[in-house]
């Protein structure tokens, strides 16, 4: 993995770690497997190439060339709805800034990726399930137009639930909020490359997940508009095999390319390089 | 089952006698109007107490009456509608209805999702649920709009893009994705009316404009109740919970500076005057496209960007620590 940026080592607080402090299970083949050598395998099981779901900080470890400039950082729900349910919503906040170690569901920056100056957002689903409320819509609007001001690219890495149900009709108005915000960076010709990854459903995936110039799927990863629970809940029939995997989005024409975790730099490198370079003039 | 049709049910009695009586009235020789006006004034009273104070999840079923005005009901309002079918790649999707047509003497295009009347006609359309095909129909319309400098009109009305393997093989989210981006770029006016369900990105999809009208006893939110419910708690049968949290009507979402007018309905809903509420939402919009038709195609996409860029809740934390 790359090395730690420093932004990364100055934060204090670790993600909690879930479960088993030493070992981990694969959620796919069953083989019991030690965290650190997971993680210098960049959290990909050695015996059947399952591929579990990466922290935000993590990800831009592994993709930033390690210059992570991160922007609005601060920001923090407004509780819109001042919503409660089994708990108040800010309470949820709480617990989750406990399990991710971060803020908000998405980390928003400017940085390298093999040399080539973008933007980049990843979204963490250990926050919310990755849900996009206010403040995912105005990070990853924010991060757009500071792009589009710079004219550099836009590499948006998602794993979301999608629109994030404590925030109501506001939350819903996010999709409607950066839809436009890369409608208007994409006038200008600047390419935006989003990478799918375990999972994309919902209002993430229905908005700028499938806005992408080009689209990138994670291995394995699950992808789709609606949960399976919900397709399974209206249909009430079996659903084929692979349904909704990144390999299966590919067969059906939905994405360009399926890529492992471990060529995903390299493969972003090549595609900013090939959109980003001068063209030949006229 | 709804609620509404059990609430209002002894209001109908009442208005079925006295509909009785007034024809007796006319035909007898005995003169009942003392009594007619003593029913009136307490059909009057029961519509009050019935329809006064609706909770949240009554005007969830408010919203989707069997009787209420449908799409199809505003658009055949119009002037010359000429239905366009289909997405030219796929399928005509009979969940989204478009074509265009005359408001007044003005060309406009339209787009509308459309349920069924009856259980046959709701397997037709879908219950209101479009497929990716049916947001593709949409983009083509709204680039026809776009092309030909006229404006576009459209109506909400559905639970939610249809979650179903078809839908997902040909790229639900890719159709409704494209949609909002077609548009939010859109160099002509979009007005939007919700006239009765506004549920999730399958009612966004149609739901980005420049004017955002939406009926007072219609609904928008993140989800429906059941999908909502289903989600936090994963329990659909939480649905009235959801309802009370989600903030859904027409009067907060106006609060939340989400719409910009609420045409007002009858006591007892849209359904009890179809006639006028059509006339009023038509009305409504024909005022605000007249306003919009002015604007510089550049100054009305601008104006659609601050519109949709301004909505968000949120706070600058004083430092990183401070929450944790
Ligand atoms: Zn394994």
């Amino acid at each position: 993995m790359a090395p730690t940026p420093q932004w990364l080592r100055r934060r204090t607080v670790k993600p909690e770690p879930a479960g088993d402090v030493l070992w981990e299970i694969c959620r796919s083949c069953g083989e019991r497997l030690y965290k650190k050598d997971l993680a210098e395998k960049l959290w990909v099981c050695p015996r059947c190439g399952y591929h579990f779901r990466l922290h935000a900080l993590d990800r831009i470890a592994l993709l930033a060339d390690g210059d992570f400039q991160e922007l609005a950082a601060l920001l923090a729900t407004g509780d819109p709805l001042q919503w409660s349910d089994r708990m108040p919503y800010a309470e949820k906040i709480a617990g989750d800034r406990k399990k991710s170690g971060l803020l908000e569901a998405i980390v928003v920056g400017l940085c390298r990726i093999d040399g080539v100056r973008v933007g980049l957002g990843v979204m963490d689903f250990f926050f919310r399930g990755g849900t996009m409320g206010s403040v995912v819509g105005e990070k990853v609007t924010l991060l757009i137009e500071e792009a589009a001001r710079q004219r550099l690219p836009v590499v948006l890495v998602t794993a979301s639930g999608g629109a994030r149900m404590e925030e109501g009709v506001i939350a819903l108005m996010q999709l409607a909020k950066t839809t436009a915000a890369v409608e208007r960076f994409s006038e200008l010709g600047l390419p935006l490359i989003t990478v799918l990854t375990d999972p994309t459903t919902g209002g993430v995936s229905a908005s700028f997940g499938f806005q992408g110039d080009i689209i990138i799927a994670e291995a394995g990863a699950a992808i789709g508009f609606a949960g399976r629970r919900v397709i399974d809940q209206t249909i009430r029939q079996k659903l084929p095999e692979g349904f909704q995997s990144a390999e299966f989005l590919l067969e059906h024409g939905q994405v360009d390319m399926v890529v492992r975790r471990s060529e995903l730099k390299g493969v972003l490198g090549k595609v900013l390089r090939f959109l980003a370079a001068q063209a030949v003039p006229a | 089952m709804n609620v509404i049709i059990e609430l209002e049910k002894p209001l109908l009695e009442l208005e079925a006698k006295i509909a009785d009586l007034k024809k007796l009235n006319e035909t007898q020789r005995v003169d009942f109007s003392e009594e007619i006006a003593a029913l009136e004034d307490k059909a009057r009273q029961l519509k009050q107490e019935i329809f006064g104070n609706l909770t949240p999840w009554q005007r969830v079923h408010l919203a989707r009456h069997p009787r209420r005005p449908l799409a199809l009901d505003y658009i055949s309002a119009l002037s010359g509608f000429t239905e366009l079918h289909g997405d030219r790649l796929y399928r005509d999707d009979p969940a989204i209805v478009a074509g265009y047509a005359y408001l007044g003497d003005l060309p406009i295009f339209v787009i509308g999702e459309q349920k069924g009347r009856d259980t046959k006609d709701n397997l037709y359309r879908n219950f209101g649920m479009p497929h990716p095909e049916g947001y593709r129909k949409a983009q083509r319309i709204m680039r026809l709009a776009e092309k030909f400098h006229r404006p576009l009109v459209t109506f909400i009305d559905t639970p939610g893009a249809y979650p179903g393997i078809g839908a997902e093989e040909r790229g639900q989210s890719e159709a409704i994705a494209s949609a909002l981006k077609v548009a939010a770029g859109l160099r002509t006016p979009i007005v939007v009316n919700v006239i009765g369900e506004g549920g999730s990105g399958g009612a966004l999809a149609i739901g980005i404009g420049d004017h955002i009208i939406m009926l007072q006893h219609a609904i928008y939110s993140v989800a429906s109740p059941e999908a909502a419910a289903s989600i936090l708690w994963r329990d659909a049968g939480r649905a009235e919970e959801a309802a009370q949290r989600l903030r859904l009507t027409s009067d907060e979402l106006f609060e939340f500076g989400i719409i910009d007018e609420i045409v007002p309905e009858p006591l007892g809903g849209a359904h009890r005057d179809p006639e006028r509420i059509i006339a009023d939402t038509l009305g409504a919009t024909r005022r605000a496209l007249e306003r919009l038709v002015r604007l510089a195609p550049e100054e009305l996409v601008d104006r659609r960007y601050e519109k949709f860029r301004r909505i968000g809740s949120h706070v600058e934390l004083a430092h990183d620590s401070a929450a944790r």
